[in-house]
């Protein structure tokens, strides 16, 4: 991401963005509300209703700005929803092959893949018959996200919150599931999270704040740490009361859950 | 409009009537409704019951009454034209095939015959004349018309007590350009009896008017399934009328596809009539191009604790249109009834439309009823979400779709036709027609 400002037309939230993942990092994005972090998942994917009005975002040498959504999956990117939409009477099996063979991919395999991953982060294997997402848990949805992408094999995963609404095994198993991603297959991961928390079992290369729309800081894990002690309030954020938090001491959701 | 508006002399006459073949009662079942077709104005879009539709353009007089003749259906035809959808239900228990001068063939497993069991033409039924009329009371001048020029209607009976394991279907084959046919199915199930039947009205593309007229009577404890499955060409009228009663602790499940036609409508009038009946009421549509698909719905509990569910799902595409108005009535005395109606609707251009009309009539206070109706277009939310996976948006779009028919598709009486009405569906939107122009 160079200079990479957008938002909703008439209402600029990232005001300049430049970052750089490699092939394999995790990266975690940390703010408070309404410092952007939704929004720049929103603009790296391509939501409806939102735009670039400046900068690049590139894939592997490829701009992804100007590209339609599915053009952008297509390229390697994955974005985890926060809030998974239920898609009803569309099975996750068809969904997926239909993805794979828009990208000329091998999609036989899809449903044998499906149960295997599924296993794998303790997702139950009788919910993968359930149309996508439709009755589904907030932790059952997050372990579906994350089935999807072992299964998509992106090079590039957004993780959009990923860890609202999960409970401590589901939040390991996922953050398990994606750290082994990074390792297999190269996996560049950029993680958006409010709570210092998902980053105890997700374990990032690298963290930046944002605040306001703009990266304010970059660290190592430590700088996670000590946001979970003093917050976002050094970093001029409006609302600085917000934090210090106690790990685990959120109630399943934390207050952003819904 | 009355007839003496005509300006053409119409070539539905009292002549023609008397020249069908059949029993006398037959005969005379046709000339009572001819008269009664003559005394009664055509339908008008300034009735309720009309308004949305086509019917001020129905013009009858650009079609003969469709009899035998060099280019009347061949059953070989008719069985060619919906071979996809006979191979997709898989076994049957028997098969009738009917043309616009009646039964071309018909065949029946042979131990359900020797129990009472009977597929085929109700014309050589010495009960036929107690059976036909039975439960349909006409509500209109063209149910009449349909009454005059039936040839030889279509029987479905199945004794009490019986139960009959695979479908019982029936294959209406339409094959006249510029021809009105007039296809007529009796089902009744006795005491007890069990049965699932499939009844086909199709036809190759032609310019014709069908009217189709199906009576069903679910007598005491029976229990049927009825899959009603329009498969017309694209250029055909469809004027169907559907009248089904259920008994005491009957049970009814009615489903109608329905894919083809110009203008196709569809009334159904379900009577509750016995305590404990119940009725499950579905349908599913899809139209694309010029199409309109046209659906009255009259859910009647006449008797206490009956329980009718309906659910009617439709899409819409190119510049179609479609139209969903039902009633809920519950009469007097009909205590601890449960009806609910549901109507959704997807309309996935810009040049299409569905309008849907729920009412409810009650006249009874310990009832249970509910109505719902939606109109709207895809969820962009779940195209996007689609296409964060990579799925193309049209293609994501045809998911949906597919996904909106598939709880409906999942409660077809006759399950093995599911997958088939869902590919049907999928042919539809791997190639749509856009708007009227095309189609000229």
């Amino acid at each position: 991401m160079q200079g990479l400002r957008g938002g909703i037309p008439g209402h600029e939230i990232l005001r300049g963005i430049d970052l750089e993942v490699l092939s394999g990092e995790v990266h975690a994005v940390m703010g408070p509300n309404g410092s952007g972090k939704s929004t720049l998942a929103h603009v790296l994917m391509g939501r409806p209703g939102y735009e670039a009005s400046a900068g690049s975002v590139t894939l592997d040498g490829e701009e992804l700005l100007g590209l339609p959504t599915w053009r952008r999956a297509q390229a390697g990117l994955f974005l985890a929803w926060q809030y998974p939409v239920e898609v009803p009477g569309v099975d996750p099996a068809e969904a997926l092959a239909e993805a794979l063979v828009a990208g000329g991919r091998e999609a036989g395999d899809v449903p044998a893949r499906l149960s295997a991953e599924a296993s794998r982060i303790g997702f139950e294997e009788r919910l993968l018959t359930r149309p996508l997402n439709v009755d589904l848990s907030g932790g059952e949805k997050k372990r579906n996200e994350t089935v999807q992408l072992s299964v998509l094999q992106p090079r590039f995963a957004v993780l959009d919150e990923i860890d609202s609404g999960l409970d401590i095994d589901a939040l390991r198993a996922v953050a398990r599931r994606v750290e082994e991603a990074t390792v297999d297959s190269d996996l560049g991961v950029l993680a958006i999270t409010h709570y210092p928390r998902l980053l105890k079992e997700l374990r990032p290369d690298v963290v930046h704040v944002l605040v306001d729309g703009r990266i304010v800081a970059t660290g190592g894990p430590a700088l996670a740490e000590e946001l979970e002690r003093s917050g976002y309030g050094a970093y001029g954020a409006p609302g600085a009361s917000e934090g210090p938090w106690e790990v685990g001491a959120l109630p399943e959701g934390g207050p952003l859950g819904p | 409009m009355f007839r003496e508006d005509a300006v053409t002399p119409s070539r539905f006459t009292a002549d023609a009537v008397a020249a069908l073949p059949g029993p006398a009662w037959l005969a005379e079942a046709r000339q009572g409704a001819f008269e009664r077709f003559q005394a009664s104005p055509l339908p008008s879009e300034s009735e309720e019951v009309w308004r949305y539709s086509r019917i001020d353009e129905l013009d009858l007089e650009a079609y003969s009454p469709a009899l035998d003749g060099p280019g009347a259906a061949r059953a070989d035809q008719a069985l060619a034209g919906v071979s996809g959808l006979l191979s997709g239900a898989g076994r049957r228990a028997g098969l009738v095939v009917a043309g616009e001068g009646g039964v071309l063939q018909a065949e029946l497993d042979p131990g359900l015959a020797s129990k009472g069991v009977a597929l085929g033409s109700l014309a050589s039924d010495p009960d036929g004349a107690s059976l036909l009329g039975a439960v349909a009371q006409a509500p209109d001048a063209l149910v009449e018309l349909a009454g005059a020029f039936v040839a030889d209607p279509v029987e479905v009976r199945v004794p009490a007590g019986v139960v009959v394991e695979d479908p019982l279907v029936v294959v209406h084959w339409s094959s006249q350009e510029g021809g009105a046919s007039f296809p007529r199915t009796v089902v009744r199930l006795e005491e007890g009896a069990v049965a699932n039947v499939v009844e086909v009205v199709a036809s190759p593309d032609l310019s014709g008017l069908v009217a189709p007229v199906t009576e069903i009577d679910v007598a005491e404890r029976a229990c049927l399934g009825y899959l009603g499955v329009q498969h017309l060409g694209r250029r055909v009228w469809q004027v169907a009328y559907q009248a089904s009663r259920v008994g005491r602790d009957g049970r009814l499940t009615s489903f109608a596809a329905s894919l083809g036609g110009h203008y196709a409508r569809l009334r159904t009038d379900s009577v509750l009539a016995g305590q404990g009946g119940e009725a499950a009421l579905l349908a599913a549509y899809f139209g694309d191009g010029a199409q309109m698909h046209d659906f009255r719905t009259k859910q009647d509990h006449d008797a206490p604790s009956t329980t009718s569910d309906l659910l009617f799902k439709g899409a819409v595409a190119g510049a179609a249109r479609s139209v969903y108005s039902g009633l809920i009535r519950v009469r007097r005395g009909a205590h601890g009834t449960n009806a609910f109606q549901t109507n959704r609707n997807l309309v996935l251009s810009a040049g299409a439309h569905a309008d849907s009309v729920p009412n409810l009539d009650i006249a009874e206070n310990d009832v249970r009823c509910s109505h719902a109706s939606a109109v709207g277009p895809i969820d962009p939310e779940q195209r996007y979400y689609l296409e964060t996976r990579g799925v193309p948006p049209e293609v994501a779009d045809r998911l949906i779709v597919l996904g909106f028919f598939d709880d409906i598709l999942a409660r077809s009486p006759v399950p093995a036709l599911a997958p088939h009405l869902r590919r049907m569906v999928a042919a539809r939107l791997a190639d749509p027609v856009a708007g009227p122009e095309e189609e000229e």
